[in-house]
């Protein structure tokens, strides 16, 4: 016969049992990742860009991805965002009169959009078969199409909107720039790099290009200054230039614990498509959450060993769960 | 309260209706546009793009369509966990439902994924990703859905006659009740927790690491809210009287439990110091506010031992709270989710209509299968 | 303009004739082609032909400076008029030190009776900068400084144009040297403008298109007045535009490609020379529209390879290295080109709306009618336990 006492006993068992599996199994908070040693990446200088997307162009090559029309003449390859074809763009900000280059009034200026390579990338975290992982020791975000199960979750976790599916495709994959790892065994780098004929995309060690971003930002705006192309230390294409108008700011250094690929921009980073992020990552703070409750299959265990013993008692063997009476 | 404890016995009755009928139809529909999606892509029938790679195929069949299937759990926990035997009628039809909501939303992820033909590496522990929530959701619902059909078995094995089968199911049974306590609270509450990598993207009104708790106790709360539903509309469907004297105390715990949730929710809100946001004007906090509403009315039309023993007012509160929960979701995962870059999404009509022949297919099911196999108790007569 | 060019009566034409030694179809040739790079209406080149059909030859007066007279080998080279033909027939070139057959004291004589006979009426033109430094002593003609040679000589013109960029803005003399502290040319270099502390009309290049100079000439002629220039005197004609606007590999650069290496595939293909230092997109001239030497559109820099220097812009020509890297003074990206928010994503349309406000219509209407049938029934089953209770309390 249910009795009061009966529910009471129940619930607490059931409730210590909850209470204790939690006490025991620790609450490792999971740190935000920071970006490898070795890590490769870019770094895009908005101030140098001249929009002419020859990076755009070199990356559809490079990738053999079809044109986007998004014109009525279907001449010209238009993407107007990334997407499962179009692994890299270069967008135009815009204000008022758009007279002044880098100016945020009555200004225009270009921001690249392209993966960034994060050092804790949420595409990565929430991948639920690994389709996207991250190279431990160049630390490029790679993606697998042959694991994949093309649930879109990383396009959705991913605070850049960067990976893109292909939904005209019945067999569609996930496309995001990869770095041109492929092209690495040749002995080239990112396309885009190599292509870009102002520096404004430079390819090299993330910590060499750190160093770089933060000299530039140092220096006194209209001051002349030697500007790289290419690929930082390899053969020299350095050319002289005039110091921009930087905003105090390198993005990537801290943002979600650090992304490979660092952006400077005269514009502020916000309007031209540059969330603002916090230096923990939501990728750390999901998986704090997951280990804290089913770290180890601990808390779950000790619940369902409390649940069998409640129902044990509760349920009549003989009628299975049929009638009592 | 012992009195009225009917054994379990099909309605029966024609299976041929304009209710049958016209799910039948709205299911070949669905059939017919699937076939184009699997042929042509999902760009050929949804309206999904870049900047909402999720629509309602996810977040409706598949998130919202398990809260309503948690109908099993909650009464499972109630009369198993509990011990509230009084409630035993209730599980059957509950089970039903959950089992003919959790298999279609199970099969209604094959048909989002995009390369469905891998999904085999979701359960080949070489491949999976043991951090991903995702992961983790989807071996509890497949776990839980082999649990439910275990669980239902009984009432298989007793329209075919399988009595000695069932005794041997039966010894083990206490376990599976509780594998199937257990896993709902695991799944469903790491279907909130999967927005919480989604970080800035989702609307400050909603994003928060309390989420699993929130997801959890709705679930609950619409468990109790689904067999309102389910017990008004199928007692009138079939012409039976509403078990009132389960469904009334029922309501009570359900509002203890809804009384929770909102204090968590509340709570949460003003901690995190996100309360400010609800009153810009915009479409979110419109509708966090619609939300907020639908959970809190309940409270007035349930909240004396009077009203709930209205059938009426039982329905509208189940109503009420089957909408507020799935506004939860919807609102997390669809209206306050902003990837930037100014993407739009509405469903398609296509897309809308497979949402429909889902759901269609669940009425069917339980339909056919409360008439033919012993779920609802039989009806006897008043004095 | 309705006038065409058979109003010319057949008199003026035969007189033309005569007196240029061209033949008819030669002359209106020539004063289409001028009308053109005038860029003058249909019709126009009636006009041309009248003004020029008239007697009185306008006189000239051409000095020459700090230069290379390349500007003037230049106007040797055009085809239409021959330079023969355009100084003995269609202009009196009163004085020019290369071309004239006097020399020494009579040219400056011959110079001085022009100067008098067409006071305020003969156009000055200038080649070759004209040193400042230390007033002027780098450059003497005749005993007579520069500077003062060109006040002297634009006291009475009628219309002053400095042909090449050495007399537009300094030129190559100008150009400062990369010695550290220095930060003027030599001698001071500058253009005429600079030095009469007024305005005139320059023709910049290095040289420029004869056609422009030429076309210029004309345009006072018919018109009696110098054509619309720029802030910097330059007729807008030939100099409104940037040469990467008009430039025939302008396709290759909105395309991202690019030659790298002198010599390399790109470079072979044609295409875009802008990483090799082009300086088309921070330069003002018409030389990828009508081209050097009558050869047709190859007749370039950029056709030949070679990316373009800026010779006519001062700051750039001559002072900018030739392989850095341009500034882009024109972005004028297509309309096609991304914003940082575009609009993408079907909104809500109307078939789906429809559909689902349908479905919500009637999902609300069949819980109304649901919710209305058990309230009513609950009334009804009230009443009856009301009324059983009142019978049993009754009995």
């Amino acid at each position: 016969m249910a009795t009061r006492r009966d529910f009471l006993k129940g619930a607490l068992a059931a409730t210590g049992a909850i209470v204790g599996a939690g006490g025991t199994a620790p609450v490792q908070a999971r740190e935000t990742h920071t970006v490898p040693a070795d890590a490769l990446g870019l770094l895009y200088d908005a101030t140098l860009c001249v929009g002419c997307k020859a990076c755009v162009a070199a990356c559809k090559t490079a990738n053999n991805n079809p044109p986007e029309f998004n014109t009525v003449d279907k001449l010209w390859d238009t993407p107007l965002d990334t997407s499962g074809y179009t692994f890299n763009l270069i967008k135009m900000y815009r204000n008022g009169t758009m007279e002044a280059k880098d100016a945020e009034t009555n200004g225009y200026a270009f921001m690249k959009t392209s993966c960034m390579h994060c050092a804790d990338p949420s595409c990565v975290s929430a991948c639920p078969v690994s389709a996207m992982t991250k190279n431990p020791v160049n630390g490029i975000v790679e993606y697998n199409p042959d694991k994949c199960i093309g649930c879109r979750y990383c396009v959705l976790a991913c605070p850049f909107g960067i990976p893109k599916y292909q939904f005209d495709d019945p067999t569609g994959r996930i496309g995001k720039c990869e770095l041109c790892r492929h092209r690495q065994k040749d002995g080239h780098y990112s396309a885009c790099a190599e292509v870009c004929p102002t520096g404004a995309t430079l390819f090299g060690k993330t910590s060499d290009l750190l160093a770089e971003a933060k000299r530039r930002v140092a220096l006194k705006p209209g001051t002349t200054t030697v500007y790289p192309r290419g690929k930082l230390g390899g053969p020299d294409q350095n050319y002289e230039g005039l110091v921009g108008n930087y905003q105090q700011h390198v993005y990537g250094e801290k943002e979600y614990g650090g992304t490979q690929v660092l952006k400077l921009s005269g514009v502020p980073f916000e309007k031209v498509g540059m969330p603002n992020l916090p230096p923990y990552s939501s990728a750390a703070t999901s998986e704090t959450i997951q280990h804290t409750l089913y770290g180890g299959l601990l808390m779950p265990v000790a619940v369902l060993g409390a649940l069998s013993w409640i129902a044990k008692r509760n349920v009549k063997p003989e009628d299975g769960e049929g009638e009592q009476s | 309260m012992s009195a009225h404890h009917a054994k379990p016995a099909p309605v029966g009755g024609s299976l041929f209706n304009s209710v049958t009928l016209t799910a039948g139809i709205l299911i070949a529909i669905m059939a017919a546009i699937l076939l184009v999606r699997f042929i042509y892509g999902l760009g050929s029938v949804t309206a999904l793009n870049d900047g909402y790679p999720w629509g309602i195929w996810i977040v409706v069949d598949v998130m919202i369509g398990s809260a309503f299937a948690c109908g099993g759990f909650s009464v499972a926990m109630l009369v198993y966990i509990f011990n509230k035997g009084e409630y035993h009628p209730l599980v059957r039809p509950a089970l039903l439902a959950s089992l003919f909501g959790y298999t279609l939303a199970g099969v209604g992820v094959i048909f989002d994924l995009g390369r469905w033909w891998n999904v085999w590496n979701m359960y080949w522990p070489w491949s999976v990703n043991f951090n991903s929530v995702m992961f983790e959701v989807a071996i509890c619902i497949t776990l839980y859905i082999v649990v439910m059909w275990i669980e239902f078995s009984p009432v298989v094995m007793e329209k075919f006659g399988l009595y000695e089968l069932k005794k041997k199911i039966g010894k083990y049974m206490f376990f599976v009740i509780a594998l199937g306590t257990l896993l709902p609270m695991m799944h469903q509450s790491s279907l909130g927790t999967m927005w919480v990598v989604l970080g800035t993207q989702v609307h400050q009104l909603w994003q928060t690491p309390a989420v699993p708790l929130l997801f959890l106790l709705t679930a609950i709360v619409m468990g109790y809210a689904v067999v309102l539903f389910e017990s008004c509309v199928a007692s009138s469907a079939y012409r039976r009287s509403i078990e009132m004297h389960l469904l009334t105390p029922m309501a009570k715990v359900m509002l203890g439990v809804l009384a929770a949730y909102l204090a968590v929710r509340l709570g949460d809100l003003v901690v995190r110091g996100a309360l400010g946001s609800a009153f810009n004007l915009s479409l979110e906090s419109l509708m966090f506010w619609i939300e907020i509403a639908c959970f809190v009315a309940p409270f007035f039309v349930i909240g004396t031992e009077n009203q709930r023993r209205n059938p009426a007012r039982l329905f509208v509160a189940g109503i009420l709270l089957m909408l507020a929960g799935s506004l939860l979701r919807l609102n997390g995962f669809l209206i306050g989710y902003d990837t930037g870059g100014g993407y739009h999404y509405f469903p398609s009509l296509p897309e809308l209509l497979v949402t429909v022949g889902m759901f269609a297919a669940e009425v069917l099911g339980y339909i056919v299968i409360t008439r033919r196999f012993p779920v609802l108790p039989r009806e006897t007569q008043h004095a | 303009m309705s006038a065409s060019i058979f109003d010319v009566n057949r008199e003026s034409l035969a007189a033309v004739e005569s007196r240029l030694q061209m033949p008819r179809r030669e002359f209106l040739q020539f004063c289409a082609t001028v009308a053109a790079t005038l860029g003058l209406p249909a019709g126009a080149e009636a006009a041309v032909a009248k003004a020029v059909e008239s007697a009185k030859r306008p006189s000239v007066i051409w000095l020459h400076f700090q230069e290379c007279t390349g500007c003037s080998e230049s106007l040797l080279r055009a085809e239409h008029p021959t330079l023969e033909k355009l100084i003995l027939d269609v202009i009196s070139l009163d004085y020019h030190e290369t071309l004239m057959a006097a020399a020494g004291h009579q040219a400056e004589a011959a110079r001085k009776d022009a100067m008098a006979t067409n006071k305020g009426k003969y156009v000055l033109v200038v080649e070759g900068a004209i040193p400042t430094k230390q007033n002027g002593i780098y450059c003497k003609v005749g005993g007579h400084t520069a500077i003062d040679l060109v006040k002297e000589c634009a006291a009475d013109a009628a219309a002053v144009i400095a042909i090449g960029s050495c007399a537009s803005w300094g030129g190559m003399p100008s150009t400062i040297p990369s010695i550290s502290g220095a930060d003027s040319s030599p001698t001071g270099s500058s253009g005429v403008a600079e030095v009469l502390g007024k305005p005139v009309v320059t023709i910049p290049g290095c040289p420029p298109n004869p056609y422009n100079f030429l076309a210029t000439v004309v345009h006072f002629l018919t018109f009696g007045a110098l054509p619309a220039v720029d802030k910097l005197g330059r007729p807008l004609f030939a100099y409104g535009r940037l040469v990467h606007e008009n430039c025939e590999r302008r396709a290759h650069f909105d395309a991202g490609r690019f030659a790298m290496q002198f010599g390399d595939e790109g470079h072979r293909k044609g295409y875009c020379l802008y990483k090799l230092g082009c300086k088309g997109p921070e330069t003002y001239a018409n030389c990828p529209t009508i081209g050097f030497g009558d050869t047709g559109e190859s007749s370039w820099p950029v056709a030949c390879g070679h990316p373009c220097i800026g010779c006519t812009e001062k700051g750039i020509g001559f002072q900018k290295p030739i392989h850095a890297v341009a500034k882009m003074l024109n972005v004028a990206p297509p309309l096609q080109y991304p914003r940082i928010d575009e609009t993408i994503g079907k909104g809500s349309n109307f078939a789906s709306a429809a559909a689902l406000a349908a479905i919500a219509g009637a999902a609300a209407g069949g819980a109304v009618m649901l919710a209305k049938n058990l309230g009513l029934s609950h009334q009804a089953a009230e009443l009856e336990k009301s009324k059983e209770t009142q019978s049993k309390a009754e009995v």
